[in-house]
Formats: structure tokens, C-alpha cells, sequence
């Protein structure tokens, strides 16, 4: 099989998986910002639309396929990580050269996998922080603290803590550098790149990641705003 | 001394009118059938151009071919660095171009020294050769339409040359390497880098003849002696220009292998005729390893020229001014004002020569006075800089990282240096050495350059000999050897050969004397420019000699050679050179002793007319100079091939109108 | 030309005697080395004087010395080539260097590059990886004319552009991950952007990638540290397509 047996193959996969979250990111983002909304127009309990959405979304059974699909892709892109990384390395050879290199090199193209760590122990967080709470609990029948579609009391609980805050402020952080590189890369490697092309996707990664990190980050700032401040762990 | 004039059925010359005796040729030749083509080896030593085109042409036509480079990969061969480009008779230009045009001015550049049968095929073929370099992928430059284009080159009233920007060379040889790995993935080929021939093997068939059976070689990487052995053997090993250590040829190029040949029985024709460059980067100081050519193609658009006024010379000179500050008034463009027909074009010996007339005279423009002015002002102002830019961007860049100056800004600086040898191993016209089943090809050889190379002919030959003229007449050689053997190389005669060139190392080795070989190097390269250089007179010649034959005692008794023979020992390999250097010097010397004219590249300081220009003495010289080897401490032998000039009417050279 | 001046500079250089052996840096001190010289003029100096102490001369690659045919390998602090700009080993003058400035000279390090002694390295590699398929299928002498094929003048000086890789190894050596895809996807572009070579450009990709993959060179994570080093700035827009080559030719088995 190419996709396993051949390097640009394995780096098919990466672009492949790795475009696929980032298209679940924007999803999910723009899901978000319907909290946001509801935060704005200060919507009264129990008509919250971002309520409506987790509803909406909960335990069905395309909810359950795509998180599947979901998990997949995370597990597909992990892998293939550390299996080029180890490849590399290797190909690096046993000498290392005594001074390192001094090309520009773009800071997040040579820490892809330190970011992309960084991204995944973030997400384990996050997933316990809601996934955790709410489908997990809805398949379970757990009771927990709110109910499991009650997306907007979990967030305004998730980023009372300040210590959480700076966590996630970490996460986006690295995400964002991660994104920078991954996007206009994975249209390189799919071959969907050339001399003009290339500053275009350049420019359309740093913008997408922005966009996406700063739809995120209007979240946290949300709840925040809507707890009125801290309000403890 | 009786004269030893050479029998003219040895240089093999086909019946008919010249433009059939090609045709005629490959008629009547002989062939090997694909069967017997398995059963055949041949070893083709080199792969540029000329070596590189046979091996891979060869492996097409079925022979099974051994292929030796001394570099790490084929792909290096100093064919790579020719620049500007390389003619064909196409007349794509529309501008009355021929075959029999291209053979004319081919024939005139070489001063009528070349034989007329060769050059002939060569123009004949050079058509073949784009068509080939074409369909293998040369990304040859174009015009818009889509069709091929084409530039001017020196020596030519017509745009014949084609080119892919400034590095053609390249771009052929990678051609060329690329049909090489076809037949190596194939196992037609199997390619040893990193090897240096040493020796030839010859070995007696039935009737006594000796013929070429195997090479020795030293394993560059292991210092291990490897034997190879085959039914006929090809040297395309390239030039001798490094006999003057300073050179336009890259630092591995050498003489080795010719002078090995001539030791076994292959004369050397014409030594003396070097060809220098007019366009090269002036010579900056005592370390110096390399020169640098700028295309010649670079005279297409750019102007020499040196001050009209000593003084102006001098401030330069002093670096008080810089060349941009000499007004239009008070600039000498020398060429332009003694060749009007040609102008910057005149042909390499005719523009090297007449820079060197300036400099000598005081008008030289940097600190050594040994610089003249290529000026792109005019062409920047009438084409424009992005127009210049695309035409020589490259070598622009390549003139500023070795210089720190900017040419578009100040005018470039260049002086003569020397850059190819069209003397070499002589070849009849089937390529075939003195020694049976021993070919030659490429610039190794002599045969189709005259006294005179003109720009952009050399890859034009050793693609010609490469592709189309060594595989067709080594099949007339080898139809005859079907019934022979692969050889086993536990033959006494490998054993003998292997011995010979092992004492020799080991005597090198054993000198541990207190020079390096560098040094000694270096001081022949300043003997060579000095006495056997641009301006040659019988007294320089005769004291060049002397200096030779001291430097090679002077090798034998001081020269150091750290580390082991039987390792990579890169001082022993150019220990081992040096010494082969050492006696091509000494050939050229010879040659150009004897020599009473002056004719292309070899100009005798008696021999010019009152204008300074070559005067060639056709009654007395007009033959190759082919040199026998008499054995060791023997003066060779002198042989004569005369030529014979029937197609074209022999005249003086002019491109003034 | 520039203004000359002198300079003094140590060189630190690796030694190592052979591939399996260890390798270790020596440091060395060049006096009175004119900014004129090359960096090689600067080498040759040194080795001249450690010839005369009767130590070995350093090893190290080069031939043309005018930035053509690709043999010179020298990473020096840092960058192959050292510190310029769209230049090889041979290129590089003493005027980019600093008085009294320690200069540190290590070979090639790639797995697919092993030394063969101090400086010099072994990369048949390449060859190996053109030999699989960096070629289009003529055979000489049946070539039809060279204007039968009109090929636009972009494509090319594009496939000019690409075909200027000189085979040095600088992309490779500069690469984290020790990737040969520059040098593999110049040959590729090449060809597949002319119509001769478009003929066999799906075979072509697949065997050259293979072979490449086959004798250990890394996977490219597009860092873009090989075109930086080029010294003809082949660019990575070639490995885009040599991904799409190599795509296209996957998806049609």
C-alpha cells in the first residue's frame, strides 16, 4: 500500500488527516461561536442556542460516526507523526553536525511534533473537560454536575478556573503555530502547490489559523466575561 | 634526418566526394550482429561528453561496456562547465547557415590544420546532435513561437549556436549521463567511479598484433590496482591544459591516460596547439588554484576595450580610477577598430592574441596590468538591464561572487587564460588510435580542431564522437574480434602492466623528498606560460625544454608524498599526474620548437606579419605533427600526416572584412 | 575588485579516517589569508602546510571550482556551502570570513551520505536514484527534428530552471530529515513539464521515489531549508510537483 510503503505516501496521510482537522477545527469553531452569541444577546437559561446545538449534535448517530471518523483521523495523524519523525532521524544519520543549522528556517516547520504534542495533551484536557461531560455522559447515563447537552453551563464552569484559562491559552497557542505550517504543507504535499500558489497558501494558513484560533479564543473571553471574572477551579 | 611522412591510408579517409564519404562509410562498414554484440566488451575510459555519449550509445546498440570516471559520479565530468553553447548546421536562423558552411568556418577557425574529412562529418553530423539532445530532454532556450533558439559565436558570420543559458555544458552532459543510467539500469553499462586509468594492456593476437585488450587501474577510494579487461578500449579522458596548473579545466583533468597511450605506441599529434580563452577571470594572485571563463558568448553583446591613453592606463593600474570614468573618446576598442568585419567576434587565438599585444604594451586596466574591459554599458543602454539580465544573469552572478564587483555597474575584467587543447592522441578516421583496437575520442583526441577551436565546436565534437561517429567505427574493428574470447585479466600481461605501474608509484612514494607536489606543480605551470604560452620564440622553446627536463629531475628528487600507496592518498594521484604533465609539457615544447609558423593557437613571435597577425608557413607545415614515443630518456619520433586540402581553397585567415 | 586585506582564522575541521571509524575535530590556524583567496585557496594553504609538518593533508571534495559540476560538500558553520547565498563550496571567498574567526568544517551528515574520509563523502546515492528513472527512453540516432516538438518558451525556462540541479547534495545535508525530494523532484519537473518527457513521467516518479525511499533518505516535512542552501535555487514549487506526479501515477494503478 502506497500510503504506508512510500514517503510522499505517509505524508499524503498526514496532509490528508491533518486537512480534515483542520476542517473539523473551523466546524467546530463556528459551532462555538454560537455560545458567543448567546453571551452577547444574553439569552435566558434554557434558551440558550449553543444548548440547542449540543442537543442537536448529542448522541446521534451521525454525532457518533463523525467522532469516530473523528478519533480516527487524530489516531491516523499521531501515528504517521512519530513514525516519519523516527524515519528521519534516522536518516539524519549517527553524526549530528557540531553547529546546528543556520537557515531561516520558519520556526514551526522544524517543531511540528513538539507542537503537535502539546496540541494532543491540550485536546486530552479538553476532552475531559467536555467531551467527558457530555457525550460520553449522555452514552453512559452519568449524572453529572449539568446535564450532558447543557454545552453552555460546561464552558462557563470549564473557564471560571484562571489556571485552565492559561492552559488553553497555551494550547491555541501551539495550535496556531501548528496550523501556520500544516496548512499550505499539506497542499504541498497533495501536489496542489506551485510557484505562485505557494505564497498564497502561505498567507491563507496564517489567515485560516487566526481566524480559527481567534473564534476560540472569543470563547474563553465570552465566559469569562460571562462569569464576570474568575470565579475559581 | 629522412622525413617520416605518414602513409595516407592510415587515416582510413573514405573514397567519394567529401560530403558522401560519410555516407559512404557507414555503407560499406562492417557490423556486428545483436548476438555477438553480448559477447563483446569494450572499456570506455571518461565520461563527459565524448565518453559518457559512447558508453551509453554503445550499451544501446547491445556491447556490454565498462565505463571509468575519476570523479564520484559521471555526471561530473568537466564537460559539465562549457557555457555558451553549442553549433549545428540547422539554419533555423534562416541566415544562409550549411553544412558546408559550418565544415568552412570550422576548417578556417583550426587555420587550415584540421583534416577536411573529419570536419567535415563533424558538420554533418552536429544536425543529428540537437535532434538527439532534444529528444532526450535538453531544455534547450526557445523563442516564444516555441521553436529552438539560437546566439552567435566567435569565428561565424551566422546564429548557429544553441544554448541553455549559460550552462549548455551542463545540460548536454546531463543528457548524456542520463541515457548513461538507462543502460546501467539496463546492465548494459556498469560505471566505476572514482577510478583512474593508469595503464593500457596490450596483448598479441595469432599474427603478432599487439591490440588493446584492458586498462589498470587505481581505486581512488581503496588505492587498491583493479584490472578490467575488454575487446577494445576507448580513452575519452579530455585535455591537457593543466600542464600549466592554471587553467580554465577543473582541478582532476589531466593527461594521464593520453601519455600512458603514447608510452604504448599511440602517437600524439600536435601538442602545441592550446587553445586560450580570451574571456577569462584575470589572475589575482601566487595562491591561485583555478581560472574562471566567462562565456565567450558574452561578446555577443559585450564590448573590449582597453584606455586610448597610457596614462589612463596607469591611474587604473593604480586603481586611482575605475573604468567607467574613462570617457567614450578616450576608450580603445581594439577589435572593433583592427577586425571591423568580426569585431568582438574574431575567433578565441585572434581576441587572446590581441589582449595580450594591449597589456604588453601598457594598457592593461587592473593592479597586474594583465586585465582588459568586457563593457556591457552599450547592451544595458540599448536593451535594457532586465534584457541583459535574462541573456547572462548567471555568469553576471558568477563574475560577482568571485570578483565582489558588479558588472553591471563597471565594466568586467578579463585577460587570456588557458582553457583547451585541440592537440591530442592521433586518430585515424575511424577514431582508432596507432594501437589496434585503441579508440580516442573527445577532446583526447586531435582530430577535428585544426590549430583553433571555435566557441561552442567542443561539445559539438565530443557529442559527435560520443553519439554518432565512435559507434558506428568501432563496429568495424570489433566485426572482426567476434570470434575472441572474453579475457581473463590473470594474463601475464595485465600481471606485467599492473607491476609496472606499482614500481612506479612505489618509486614516487620512496623519494620523500621535501617539495609538494603542488609546488612542483606550480612551477611547471609558470615554465608552460612563460615559455611555452601565448607569444613562443625558438630561444623561450629551447629554454622551456631544459627547465622541463630539470623539473622532472628536480620531482625525482624532492617531491613528498605523505600517506600510504595502498590507500586514498589524493597527493600520490596528483604525484602520479604531475609526472604525466611533466612530459606533455616537454611534447609541447618539442612540438612547438619545430614548428617555424604560427597557425591558431600556436604563434611563433618570428612568424607575424608586420601587423602582428599569425603568419602560417602552408609550404613547410601544412601536415600534423605526430610524435612517437622512442622509449624513456629518447627524443620521440617526428611523423608527418600531411593534409590535404580538396574541397576547400587554403587561405589566410582574415576577419577584418 | 573588492579591497584586499589578511586575515588569520583557525579552522576546525573534522578528521575522520574512514566510514566506520571515528571521527573527531581538529583545529588548525591559517595565517595571512588574503580575502581574494577562495575558501579552497584558504584549504589548499592549510594542507600545504600540513604537508609540510608531514601530516595528512584534509580530504575533501571539489573539482571545477567554478560552481558547476557539483562535487564540492563542505558545511561550514552551519549552512552548506557556507554563509552565502546561492553559491557552492568553490564559490565561497575568505572575504565572507572575520579575522581571527574560528571556522567550523564538517562534512555532509545524511545516512544516505556516509564519509569516506574527513571531509569527502560517498554519494552514489544519487546516481542510484537516477538510474531508476531520471532519463526519457530514446535511443540515440532516431530522433526527429529538434523543431518537430515545440515546447513554450515558459515551460521551457521553467524546466531549465529545474534542470540546473547540479547533484551536490546541499539539500540533503541542509535537510532535518535528510530528504533528497529537491534533488529527486528537479529531475522529475524537468521532464514532466516537456512533452518528451511526459510520455513515461508516471513511471518515471514512482521508481525514482522508490528508489530514493529504498536507500534511506527522509521524508520531507516541506521546512524549506533545501531551497535556502541550493546553490541554484531550485525551488520547492519542484516538489510540489513531483507530490502530484507521484499522486497522479498512485491513484491511476
Amino acid at each position: 500500500m502506497w500510503l504506508t510503503s512510500s514517503s510522499i505516501g505517509r505524508k499524503v496521510v498526514m496532509s490528508v488527516t491533518g486537512a480534515c482537522l483542520v476542517l473539523f477545527l473551523t466546524f467546530h469553531m463556528l459551532m462555538n461561536l454560537v455560545y458567543v452569541y448567546d453571551v452577547m444577546v444574553s439569552t435566558a437559561a434554557g434558551d440558550h442556542y449553543y444548548d440547542k446545538v449540543c442537543e442537536f449534535l448529542g448522541t446521534n448517530w451521525y454525532a457518533l460516526i463523525a467522532t469516530a471518523g473523528l478519533a480516527l483521523l487524530v489516531v491516523l495523524h499521531f501515528v504517521f507523526a512519530f513514525i516519519l519523525t523516527a524515519q528521519n532521524y534516522k536518516a539524519r544519520g549517527k553524526d549530528r553536525y557540531a553547529v546546528s543549522g543556520k537557515q531561516p528556517v520558519h520556526w514551526a516547520a522544524k517543531n511540528m511534533l513538539v507542537l503537535g504534542i502539546i496540541v494532543i495533551l491540550g485536546m486530552l484536557l479538553h476532552l475531559k473537560d467536555f467531551w467527558y461531560n457530555m457525550m460520553f455522559a449522555e452514552l453512559a447515563g452519568a449524572e453529572g454536575q449539568y446535564a450532558p447537552t447543557a454545552g453552555f453551563d460546561w464552558i462557563n464552569l470549564v473557564f471560571a478556573c484562571p489556571v485552565i484559562v492559561v492552559i488553553y491559552a497555551v494550547w491555541f497557542c501551539a495550535l496556531w503555530y501548528h496550523m501556520t505550517h500544516g496548512i499550505w504543507s499539506s497542499m504541498q504535499t497533495l501536489g496542489l502547490n506551485g510557484k505562485v500558489w505557494l505564497n498564497r497558501w502561505i498567507c491563507i494558513s496564517y489567515v485560516w489559523a487566526t481566524v480559527i484560533i481567534l473564534g476560540f479564543c472569543s470563547v474563553v473571553v465570552a465566559a469569562i466575561i460571562n462569569n464576570g471574572g474568575f470565579t475559581g477551579c | 634526418m629522412a622525413e617520416n611522412i605518414l602513409a595516407p591510408e592510415l587515416s582510413k579517409i573514405p573514397e567519394g566526394k567529401l560530403a558522401e564519404k560519410w555516407t559512404n562509410y557507414k555503407a560499406h562498414q562492417k557490423l556486428v550482429n545483436p548476438a555477438n554484440k553480448r559477447k563483446l566488451d569494450i572499456i570506455v575510459v571518461g565520461s563527459g561528453l565524448a565518453g559518457g555519449a559512447a558508453a551509453a550509445t554503445l550499451g544501446e546498440m547491445g556491447f556490454k561496456v565498462k565505463c571509468f570516471c575519476i570523479q564520484d559520479s559521471p555526471r561530473r565530468a568537466h564537460s559539465i562547465a562549457a557555457q555558451g553553447g553549442i553549433n549545428a548546421a540547422k539554419n533555423y536562423q534562416n541566415d544562409g547557415d550549411s553544412v558546408y558552411r559550418l565544415f568552412y568556418d570550422t576548417i578556417k577557425g583550426g587555420d587550415y590544420r584540421a583534416r577536411e574529412a573529419n570536419v567535415y562529418r563533424l558538420a554533418e553530423v552536429s544536425n543529428n546532435i540537437i535532434d538527439q539532445c532534444v529528444a532526450q530532454g535538453v531544455p534547450f532556450a526557445r523563442e516564444y513561437g516555441g521553436t529552438l533558439a539560437n546566439r552567435s559565436f566567435g569565428g561565424a558570420q551566422v546564429s548557429r549556436t544553441f544554448y541553455a543559458k549559460g550552462q549548455t555544458g551542463q545540460q548536454l552532459l546531463l543528457g548524456a549521463y542520463s541515457s548513461l543510467n538507462r543502460q546501467i539500469q539496463k546492465g548494459n553499462v556498469t560505471m566505476y567511479a572514482r577510478r583512474e586509468m593508469l595503464d593500457v594492456v596490450l596483448i598479441k593476437d595469432n599474427e603478432g598484433v599487439e591490440r588493446a585488450r584492458g586498462i589498470i587501474c587505481r581505486n581512488l577510494v581503496t588505492g587498491e590496482m583493479e584490472r578490467y579487461s575488454a575487446h577494445a578500449v576507448v580513452v575519452a579522458t579530455g585535455g591537457y591544459g593543466n600542464a600549466y596548473f592554471l587553467s580554465t579545466n577543473a582541478m582532476s583533468c589531466n593527461g594521464g591516460a593520453a601519455i600512458q597511450i603514447y608510452h604504448k605506441g599511440a602517437m600524439f599529434a600536435n601538442p602545441c596547439y592550446a587553445q586560450i580563452h580570451p574571456t577569462c577571470i584575470p589572475v589575482h594572485g601566487d595562491i591561485q588554484s583555478k581560472l574562471t571563463l566567462m562565456s565567450e558568448s558574452l561578446r555577443n553583446d559585450g564590448r573590449i576595450w582597453v584606455p586610448k591613453k597610457l596614462e589612463d592606463a596607469k591611474r587604473l593600474q593604480k586603481g586611482e580610477i575605475k573604468g567607467h570614468q574613462i570617457p567614450e573618446e578616450d576608450r580603445d576598442y581594439y577589435l572593433e577598430r583592427r577586425y571591423p568585419a568580426f569585431g568582438n567576434l574574431v575567433p578565441r587565438d585572434v581576441a587572446s592574441r590581441a589582449a595580450k599585444e594591449r597589456c604588453d604594451k601598457g594598457y592593461g586596466v587592473n593592479g597586474t596590468g594583465l586585465a582588459v574591459f568586457l563593457d556591457f554599458s552599450d547592451a544595458i543602454n540599448r536593451l535594457g538591464k532586465d534584457v541583459v539580465a535574462d541573456k547572462y544573469g548567471n555568469l553576471f552572478q558568477m563574475y560577482q561572487k568571485i570578483t565582489d564587483d558588479n558588472p553591471y555597474e563597471t565594466p568586467m575584467m578579463i585577460y587570456p587564460a588557458i582553457h583547451y587543447t585541440m592537440g591530442g592522441i592521433w586518430v585515424d578516421y575511424e577514431l582508432q588510435t596507432s594501437v589496434k583496437g585503441l579508440f580516442c575520442a573527445g577532446e583526447a583526441n586531435f582530430s577535428d580542431h585544426g590549430a583553433n577551436r571555435l566557441g561552442a565546436s567542443a561539445l559539438m565534437q565530443g557529442l559527435a564522437d560520443g553519439y554518432f561517429v565512435l559507434p558506428y567505427t568501432i563496429q568495424n574493428y570489433l566485426a572482426d574480434q567476434i570470434q575472441v574470447p572474453r579475457f581473463s585479466t590473470d594474463l601475464p600481461e595485465f600481471a606485467e602492466a599492473e607491476k609496472a605501474v606499482q614500481d612506479k608509484i612505489n618509486k614516487i612514494m620512496a623519494v620523500q623528498g621535501s617539495r609538494t607536489v603542488d609546488s612542483l606543480h606550480k612551477e611547471l605551470g609558470h615554465i608552460m606560460w612563460e615559455h611555452v604560452g601565448m607569444g613562443r620564440t625558438k630561444a623561450g622553446l629551447e629554454e622551456g625544454l631544459k627547465l622541463l627536463s630539470e623539473l622532472r629531475k628536480t620531482f625525482w628528487k624532492e617531491v613528498y608524498v605523505p600517506g600510504k600507496a595502498d590507500s586514498l592518498n589524493v597527493e600520490l594521484d596528483k604525484a602520479v599526474r604531475l609526472l604525466d604533465f611533466i612530459e606533455i609539457g616537454e611534447l609541447m615544447a618539442r612540438d612547438a620548437l619545430h614548428r617555424e609558423e604560427s597557425c591558431g593557437g600556436h604563434f611563433r613571435e618570428e612568424h607575424q606579419t608586420e601587423e602582428g597577425e599569425a603568419k602560417r608557413d602552408d609550404a613547410n607545415f601544412m601536415y600534423v605533427g605526430c610524435w612517437k614515443y622512442m622509449g624513456e630518456g629518447k627524443e620521440p619520433e617526428l611523423w608527418k600526416e600531411m593534409l590535404n586540402y580538396q574541397e576547400i581553397k587554403v587561405q589566410t585567415r582574415n576577419y577584418k572584412n | 575588485m573588492g579591497k584586499e586585506n589578511f586575515l588569520n582564522v583557525n579552522v576546525k575541521v573534522w578528521r575522520q579516517r574512514g566510514p566506520k571509524e571515528k571521527g573527531e575535530f581538529k583545529t588548525y590556524r591559517v595565517e595571512h589569508v588574503s580575502t581574494e583567496m577562495s575558501f579552497f585557496e584558504m584549504m589548499d594553504t592549510l594542507n600545504e602546510q600540513l604537508i609540510q609538518k608531514h601530516e595528512e593533508p584534509i580530504v575533501f571534495d571539489h573539482d571545477c571550482r567554478e560552481g558547476i559540476c557539483g562535487t564540492c560538500s563542505l558545511y561550514i558553520n552551519g549552512r552548506p556551502h557556507g554563509i552565502d547565498d546561492a553559491i557552492t563550496t568553490c564559490q565561497l571567498h575568505m572575504r565572507k570570513f572575520k579575522n581571527e574567526e574560528t571556522i567550523t568544517v564538517e562534512p555532509w551528515r545524511s545516512a544516505g551520505f556516509p564519509v569516506i574520509r574527513d571531509l569527502m563523502v560517498d554519494r552514489s546515492a544519487f546516481d542510484k536514484i537516477q538510474q531508476a528513472g531520471g532519463y526519457t527512453s530514446i535511443n540515440c540516432g532516431a530522433a526527429q527534428d529538434a523543431n518537430a516538438i515545440l515546447i513554450s518558451k515558459v515551460d521551457a525556462d521553467e524546466a531549465m530552471d529545474s534542470a540546473s540541479c547540479i547533484g551536490c547534495g546541499a539539500c540533503v545535508a541542509a535537510c532535518k530529515n535528510g530528504s533528497a525530494m529537491l534533488f529527486v523532484s528537479a529531475k522529475v519537473s524537468q521532464f514532466a513539464l516537456l512533452p518528451q518527457g511526459k510520455v513515461e513521467a508516471a513511471r518515471r516518479a514512482k521508481a525514482m521515489v522508490a528508489k530514493m525511499d529504498e536507500l534511506g533518505f527522509g521524508n520531507c516535512t516541506n521546512t524549506r531549508a533545501c531551497e535556502m542552501e541550493c546553490p541554484k535555487s531550485v525551488k520547492i514549487s519542484n516538489i510540489a510537483r513531483l507530490n502530484r506526479e507521484f499522486i497522479k501515477a498512485k491513484l491511476a494503478d
